[in-house]
C-alpha cells in the first residue's frame, strides 16, 4: 500500500462520519420526499403512480402559484429592510461604541433572541392590534384619529420578521466590520476621499461578505417560516410553508406537501447560487 | 471504605433503575385527540386510578387524523376522538373496534346527540358521543347591534367590514354559508358547494382574518374583531368571566351542531384499558371535566354531568336553553372523500384571495 493511498484512506476516515450523517439525515430523506412528490392523492389514498401532476398543479393553480409569489415578496422585502436597518446598527456598534461596551451593545441587540419565537410573535400581535401600544400611541400624539389595521396584514408579518432578522444580520455584519483594519479608512483619507466616499467605496464593499451571508440566512429562514405569517398575517394570504402545513395537517396530502417542499428547496438553492461567491464564511 | 462507597453507589443505582423500571412497566394508553383532551385536569384522575400514563396527540380534521393512523405502525394508537359525523367513514375503513354496548349506558345522554345512526353499524356500537356544541355567530355584545346577530346575512351588509373573523375550518363554515343560502347541510353536494364560492369570497373580503381557535379567542378578547362566524360557546366560555359581553346566538337561518365521539381503534393492543378510558370520559365526572376543559368548553353528551357542574358553569354552557338550540341546529355536512377535497380546495382558494 503506497503512502498516498494510506493518506487517502485516513482522509476518508475523517470525512466519513459527516458523509454518513449527511446521507442518513439529508440525502436519503430528501430522495424519499422527492419520490413521494411524484405520487398523488386520490380520495384519501396515496397512489404510487409517478408523474409530475403535483408540480403542474403548483405552477398552474392560481392559489398554489400565488403562495410562491407571496413568499418571495415577503422574503425579499424582509431581507432588504433587515439589511438596511442592520448595517447602520452594526456600524455604530463597531465604530462608535467604545470597545469595552461593544459586547454589552451586541448583547442588548440580540436580547430578543432569548425569548421564544412563538411568544415573540404573539407579543407583536398584541402590540400591533387595534388596542395595542403602537395604535394607541399614534392616536395619543394625534397622528391618527382612529385605529388602522396593521395586525392580520402582510405589514404585521414583515414587522415581526424584520425585528427578528435585524438581530441576525447585525451579528454577521458586526463580526465583519470589527475585522477591518482602520488603515483602510486612513489610506482612503490620505488619498483625498471624504467620509462618505470612504464609507461608500471602501467600507461597504469590504463588508459585502457579512451582508450577503446574513442576507442569505435571512432569506432561507424567512421563506421557510410558518409561525410568523400564521400568527401575524391573519391567514389573509398563504405563504409556501402555510400551504405545506395545510396539505399535511388538513388534507393528509403528503405527495403535494413533498412537491411544495421540493420547490421551496429549489428556490433556496437558487438563492444560494446567486450569493455563493460571497458566502465564504471564513471571511466573515 | 472505598468498597463501602462502591456498594452504596451500586445500591443507589439499583434503586434508581428499579424505580425507573417500575415507571416503564406502567401501562400506557396512546390517544389521538382534540385539544380538549390534553388538559391534565381531565387525564389525571384516570391515570391515578389505573396507574397508567395517557399519551395524547392532538390533530385537527378527520382526514389528518386518519392520515396519522396511516403513517403509524399497527397498534400505535388505542383511542381516537373523532368528529361524530365521520364515525361511519372510520367504520367503513375498518379502523374502529366494536365496543361492549352493555357497558355504555346512553340513557342519561341528551337524546339528540346519542346518534345511533352514526355511532353504531348493524347493531354494533363503534363509538360514543362525548361532547357537543355549536358553530354559529359569536360576538361582542357591546360592539354590535344585537338585532343584526339574529341573521347571518348581516355579516355581508358592509356594517361589520373589517370587524369579522372567520373560524378557519371549512366544514362548519361551508355548512353555515349553505344555511344562509337556504341549503340544508345534508344537501351540500359538489354543485351546491361551488355555488357558495362568491358568497365565501365576499365574506373573506369583509373579514379581518381567518383564524384558528386560539387566534379567534385572542382577536375577540383584544377587540381586534367584534364578530366570529363559526364560533360558539367553545369560543366564549373560557373568556366569559373576563368579559361578559362576549356572547353567541343562533340566527334565524339556523346553525351547525358539532359532536365529537370517542372510539377504540381496531388495531389497539390495549383494548381493555381503552374501553376503561372511554367509560371514564363518558362518566359524569369525566364529562364534567371534559365540558370545562381548558382548551374549550362545550356541552357534555351525558346530562348526568349536570349533577357535578356548578350553576355558574351550567349557566355559561347555557344548559337550560339546550332544547331550543338542539331543535334549531343541523349536523355537519358529511362529504365523501372527493367532495371533502373539493371543499378544501375552495377553502384554500378563499384563503389566497
Amino acid at each position: 500500500m503506497t503512502l498516498e493511498h494510506e493518506e487517502r484512506r485516513r482522509a476518508f476516515g475523517f470525512v466519513a462520519p459527516a458523509l454518513i450523517w449527511t446521507c442518513a439525515f439529508f440525502l436519503i430523506p430528501f430522495a424519499v420526499m422527492a419520490l413521494l412528490s411524484l405520487a398523488h392523492l386520490e380520495g384519501r389514498a396515496i397512489i404510487q403512480s409517478y408523474d409530475l401532476g403535483n408540480y403542474i398543479k403548483i405552477f398552474t393553480e392560481p392559489s398554489f402559484f400565488k403562495s410562491i409569489v407571496v413568499s418571495l415578496e415577503i422574503t425579499l422585502t424582509v431581507t432588504v429592510l433587515s439589511v438596511l436597518l442592520a448595517w447602520p446598527l452594526a456600524w455604530i456598534i463597531a465604530t462608535q461604541v467604545p470597545p469595552h461596551y461593544q459586547r454589552l451593545a451586541i448583547m442588548l441587540a440580540v436580547l430578543p433572541f432569548w425569548t421564544s419565537y412563538v411568544v415573540r410573535s404573539y407579543a407583536w400581535a398584541l402590540v400591533l392590534g387595534q388596542n395595542g401600544v403602537v395604535m394607541q400611541g399614534l392616536i395619543g400624539i394625534g397622528l391618527l384619529d382612529e385605529p388602522i389595521q396593521i395586525m392580520a396584514t402582510r405589514t404585521a408579518t414583515v414587522i415581526g420578521f424584520v425585528h427578528f432578522f435585524v438581530m441576525l444580520l447585525t451579528l454577521t455584519i458586526y463580526s465583519n466590520l470589527i475585522q477591518l483594519s482602520p488603515n483602510y479608512a486612513r489610506a482612503a483619507a490620505d488619498l483625498g476621499a471624504s467620509g462618505w466616499q470612504t464609507l461608500r467605496h471602501v467600507i461597504l464593499p469590504l463588508t459585502l461578505p457579512g451582508i450577503m451571508t446574513g442576507a442569505f440566512l435571512t432569506f432561507v429562514l424567512c421563506i421557510g417560516d410558518y409561525i410568523t405569517p400564521q400568527i401575524l398575517g391573519g391567514n389573509n394570504e398563504l405563504t409556501m410553508p402555510q400551504l405545506i402545513m395545510l396539505q399535511l395537517g388538513r388534507r393528509g396530502d403528503f405527495p403535494m406537501a413533498s412537491a411544495l417542499s421540493v420547490v421551496l428547496m429549489a428556490i433556496v438553492t437558487l438563492a444560494y447560487a446567486a450569493t455563493a461567491r460571497w458566502l465564504k464564511m471564513e471571511r466573515v | 471504605m472505598m468498597q463501602k462507597s462502591i456498594n452504596a453507589g451500586l445500591g443507589s443505582l439499583t434503586a434508581v433503575m428499579l424505580s425507573t423500571t417500575s415507571l416503564w412497566a406502567a401501562d400506557e394508553l396512546n390517544a389521538l385527540v382534540w385539544c380538549d383532551h390534553t388538559d391534565p385536569a381531565l387525564l389525571e384522575p384516570f391515570e391515578k386510578a389505573h396507574n397508567v400514563r395517557v399519551n395524547v396527540k392532538e390533530y385537527e380534521g378527520t382526514a389528518a387524523g386518519l392520515a396519522i393512523l396511516d403513517q403509524s405502525r399497527p397498534g400505535d394508537w388505542d383511542v381516537m376522538v373523532i368528529d361524530g359525523v365521520d364515525v361511519g367513514r372510520a367504520v367503513d375503513e375498518g379502523r374502529l373496534a366494536a365496543l361492549p354496548a352493555d357497558e355504555f349506558d346512553t340513557g342519561t345522554f341528551f337524546p339528540e346527540v346519542v346518534m345511533p345512526e352514526n355511532n353504531t353499524r348493524d347493531g354494533v356500537t363503534y363509538a360514543v358521543t362525548e361532547k357537543f356544541g355549536y358553530n354559529t355567530i359569536t360576538y361582542n355584545a357591546a360592539k354590535v347591534d344585537l338585532e343584526d346577530m339574529n341573521s347571518m346575512s348581516s355579516l355581508w351588509s358592509g356594517k361589520y367590514d373589517g370587524r369579522i373573523a372567520i373560524y378557519d375550518y371549512y366544514l362548519p363554515l361551508l355548512g353555515l354559508l349553505g344555511l344562509e343560502q337556504g341549503v340544508a347541510t345534508s344537501d351540500l353536494d359538489a354543485d351546491a358547494v361551488e355555488a357558495l364560492r362568491d358568497r365565501l369570497y365576499a365574506l373573506k373580503e369583509a373579514a379581518q382574518s381567518v383564524s384558528d381557535v386560539v387566534a379567534s379567542q385572542t382577536a375577540l378578547a383584544t377587540g381586534e374583531v367584534d364578530v366570529v362566524i363559526g364560533g360558539g360557546e367553545w369560543l366564549t366560555a373560557v373568556l366569559a368571566a373576563e368579559n361578559p359581553d362576549l356572547n353567541w346566538s343562533i340566527p334565524k337561518e339556523g346553525a351547525l351542531r358539532w359532536t365529537q365521539s370517542i372510539a377504540v381503534l381496531e388495531e389497539s393492543e390495549n383494548k381493555d384499558l381503552a374501553v376503561e378510558f372511554i367509560k371514564y370520559i363518558t362518566s359524569p365526572e369525566g364529562q364534567a371535566r371534559l365540558a370545562t376543559s381548558s382548551c374549550y368548553w362545550a356541552m357534555p353528551a351525558n346530562a348526568s354531568a349536570g349533577d357535578i357542574l356548578t350553576d355558574d358553569e351550567k349557566s355559561t354552557l347555557r344548559w337550560d336553553q339546550q332544547a331550543d338550540y338542539l331543535s334549531r341546529t343541523q349536523l355537519y355536512p358529511i362529504p365523501d372523500a372527493d367532495l371533502d377535497l373539493a371543499m378544501q380546495d375552495l377553502w384554500t382558494d378563499m384563503l389566497q384571495q
